[in-house]
């Protein structure tokens, strides 16, 4: 009963909170309600009992993702409205339902033809976080460093790419070193 | 009511749906890489929920590596989006026709 309530209230939430960013003409708002909705995510999360990948959904998505996206809306201009495309309606709702759908077939067709068998079985009286660490550093153990090195590729990729003329400090410069440096064609630091 | 996995596979579509809907709607890069988000939690959705009733740990550790790459997309794709709206001044879909494509 409970977990029924728990549900079917995460889900309204849930979806309530995407369909506001996929319409919002603000895109403050569709921050907001991205992170909302993330941590509504997280509640599906402990109520499956997958305690860590619940944790793991506030700290990354809207401790880390979150905050990374609301740090990178500083170099845009959000004030303005959104335009979007204007396309045929019909077309976009249908493509994107038979899409979904196809989604789950995939999703349920090799359970329809029973061929999941549990590799990794739940064991009773353990806590998940265990669990999780056992099956991590043991059969995906390769692909958990390659998620490492990948992290650390991607971090050395956003410094360079969003550092480009870091070099110059506007808060240690005085007025007219800003005034000269924006005169300067190549020298694009205040655009 | 017992809730099934059929419930969550439902929820897992119709957020994917939604997601979708953002993608080919929007013209912003800023809201798209949004709407990306919103498809990699709906498979995450999945993927936790027949893990839970098939009792296999698989479906939550291929759920921990969605959100690693979502994490390095999201560096990567911002760091190119800072760096061409500093150049164009916009981020704007319909503007990014240099490669004639």
């Amino acid at each position: 009963m409970f977990e029924a309530v728990a549900f079917y209230l995460f889900a309204f939430l849930t979806i309530a909170m995407f369909y506001i960013v996929v319409t919002t003409k603000q895109a403050l708002y569709a921050l907001t309600a991205l992170a909302a909705g993330m941590i509504f995510i997280s509640a599906f999360f402990f109520i499956l009992g997958a305690d860590f990948l619940g944790a793991i959904q506030i700290i990354v998505y809207t401790g880390a993702v979150m905050a990374l996206y609301a740090f990178g809306m500083m170099f845009f201009d959000t004030t303005r409205d959104v335009k979007e495309k204007q396309g045929n309606k019909f077309i976009i709702v249908g493509l994107s339902t038979l899409a979904a759908i196809l989604v789950v077939v995939i999703f349920a067709a090799p359970m329809v033809s029973e061929n999941v068998v549990a590799l990794y079985p739940i064991v009773e009286g353990v806590g998940n976080t265990q669990e999780v660490g056992v099956v991590l550093f043991t059969k995906y153990l390769i692909p958990f460093e390659l998620a490492a090195v990948m992290l650390l590729v991607a971090m050395i990729a956003g410094i360079v790419l969003a550092g480009k003329k870091m070099d110059l400090s506007l808060t240690l410069m005085n007025s007219e070193e800003i005034e000269e440096a924006k005169k300067q064609k190549n020298k694009k630091v205040l655009s | 009511m017992e809730i099934g996995l059929n419930h969550y596979l439902v929820l897992s579509t119709i957020l994917f749906a939604i997601g979708l809907v953002g993608v080919m709607k929007r013209k912003n890069l800023l809201l798209l890489f949004f709407a990306t988000e919103i498809l990699l939690n709906s498979v995450n959705i999945a993927f936790a929920a027949i893990s839970h009733y098939y009792g296999d740990l698989t479906g939550q550790m291929f759920a921990f590596f969605v959100i690693a790459i979502a994490a390095s997309e999201v560096a990567v794709g911002l760091g190119l989006l800072i760096v061409w709206f500093k150049r164009h001044g916009n981020i704007d879909l319909d503007s990014m026709t240099s490669m004639r494509g």
